[in-house]
């Protein structure tokens, strides 16, 4: 039997090594062209998180075989893999190219220790606290989020639209989730014929505007999140200062003028809107990205009128409709911000609560849509959420 | 042969509360809902305008919008979905 040692010198033999010289040239030259090694650091937790090279993802060796296929799905694609000195990352490359069938993969030689040698630049992480490890702890053992999942999520801002049926449960599970800044635009008070299903408002807030009442209950769930809050309606005057700078929109807006609106100041400003609509006992879901997939007007090209837009005044819906339909747009939206999974882009689900079927629709971009086929910077303020005869429609 | 047609909450109203219809004999999208508007008083005058569907009206057959196919022209088959589904705001 050979010593550790010597399996450690034979095992470097059979696997490519790289210099940290030309690493460092490949992702410089590849210029996010895509042609870039995915870079993989394989030492443990705490030594990622002290100081990596840039871009690099992180798998701990220990966990290698079981995670390495979902943060490296295609194994024909350049890797290098790297640790603190070089002997790690080989025998994690061994691994990956004998057993796991990755078909380009490298080892970097010397480490990291010999890439700070050669001057080049690592990457300090801002790390998660103890508290937030602890409370993050479920999302961070999952290999599709992680920590840096996680300090993602704490990173973005997500703007909701209404606190009420479909808000209220979406609004729960992001601050739960750790988003880091939750906008909430509602001119609401909260009122006893809501609680039936918008379960972040309490009965001893009624009368309360529901901005406030959300606040309370999100700071007393999770200290990390920032609740910014506006106390108006959301119209053409104000949606371009309200919207600017978040990176995903919550539509669960209760009409249609609005839902136009904002199709078409996203669409502008090339912001991702997780859409969903309840009536009665069904719902509707959608992801719409900007010039990526359809918008919602490829989907809708005009809205009914009013007498086919029932909600246009109080109709029934079971109270926990807009909890699902709300849970499955919270999903999506840690999907956007963390990159895991396929985001429901180009695909409408629709939920009938009554026959428990879920149906999925294809959506496609409209070559002829009047907002979304065009320069984004060609929409004009004075035309978003128009149609030539607007005022028959409902006003909400 | 027949075809399933889905029909949405909204429209419930004129079909008597059903939620989905099957349709036999037809060969076309159009001819599906010819078939349900022989069947349901009003349907037509809710969703078809003119010899055509209105605008804020979307049809589908297995999953596709008819819309980027042939319209009513859309050929089905023996066993297809079709979903009726009008555009909702609720929230």
């Amino acid at each position: 039997m050979p010593t550790g040692s010597e399996l450690i010198r034979q095992i470097r033999e059979q696997i490519r090594e790289v210099d940290p010289r030309e690493v460092h040239d490949a992702i410089a030259s590849s210029n996010g062209n895509g042609r870039a090694p995915l870079v993989v650091d394989v030492r443990e937790q705490h030594e990622f998180e002290e100081a990596h090279l840039p871009g690099a993802i992180h798998v701990p060796r220990g966990h290698l075989e079981s995670r390495i296929e979902g943060r490296a799905g295609d194994k024909s694609q350049p890797i290098v893999l790297y640790c603190q000195s070089g002997q790690r990352s080989a025998l994690a490359a061994h691994t990956m190219q004998q057993l796991l069938g990755y078909e380009d993969v490298a080892s970097m030689n010397g480490g990291i220790t010999l890439w700070k040698d050669r001057g080049f630049e690592v990457e300090t992480p801002r790390a998660l606290t103890a508290e937030q490890k602890s409370r993050y702890s479920r999302h961070v053992l999952l290999p599709e989020i992680g920590v840096e999942g996680q300090l993602k999520l704490l990173d973005a801002k997500v703007l909701l639209l209404g606190a009420g049926g479909l808000g209220a449960p979406t609004a729960l599970y992001l601050a739960a989730a750790g988003v880091g800044t939750l906008g909430m635009v509602d001119d609401d008070e909260v009122d006893l014929s809501n609680l039936q299903r918008q379960v972040i408002h309490t009965t001893d807030r009624i009368g309360v505007p529901k901005v406030d009442s959300a606040e309370q209950t999100i700071n007393s769930l999770n200290p990390d999140v920032e609740v910014v809050k506006y106390h108006t309606r959301l119209d053409a005057s104000n949606i371009m200062e309200i919207i600017e700078g978040y990176d995903v929109i919550v539509d669960g807006v209760d009409n249609f003028p609005t839902r136009y609106l904002l199709n078409d100041a996203t669409v502008r400003l090339g912001i991702p809107v997780v859409s969903a609509s309840i009536l009665g006992f069904d719902g509707q879901l959608a992801v719409f990205a900007p010039h990526e997939g359809p918008c919602y007007r490829c989907l809708y090209p005009t809205p009914p009128p009013a007498e086919l837009a029932p909600s246009c005044g109080a109709n029934g819906v079971l109270g926990v409709l807009p909890g699902t339909m709300g849970r499955l747009q919270a999903t999506e939206v840690i999907k956007l911000i963390t990159g895991a999974g396929e985001p429901l882009i180009g695909r409408l689900l629709l939920y009938e609560a009554l026959s428990a079927t879920f149906t999925e629709l294809k959506v496609r971009r409209d070559p002829d849509c009047p907002i979304c086929s065009r320069d984004p910077g060609s929409i004009s303020q004075e035309e978003m959420g128009k149609f030539p005869d607007y005022e028959l429609f409902c006003a909400g | 042969m027949s075809v399933t047609v889905k029909i949405p909450t909204q429209l419930r109203s004129v079909t008597g509360g059903d939620a989905e219809a099957l349709v036999d004999d037809a060969a076309t999208v159009g001819e599906v809902l010819d078939g349900l508007y022989d069947r349901y008083d009003g349907l037509r005058d809710r969703i078809a305008e003119d010899g055509d569907l209105r605008r804020f009206v979307n049809v589908y057959v297995a999953g596709e919008d008819i819309r980027f196919l042939d319209g009513l022209e859309t050929p089905v088959e023996d066993g297809d979905e079709v979903t009726i589904l009008p555009a909702v705001a609720g929230g």
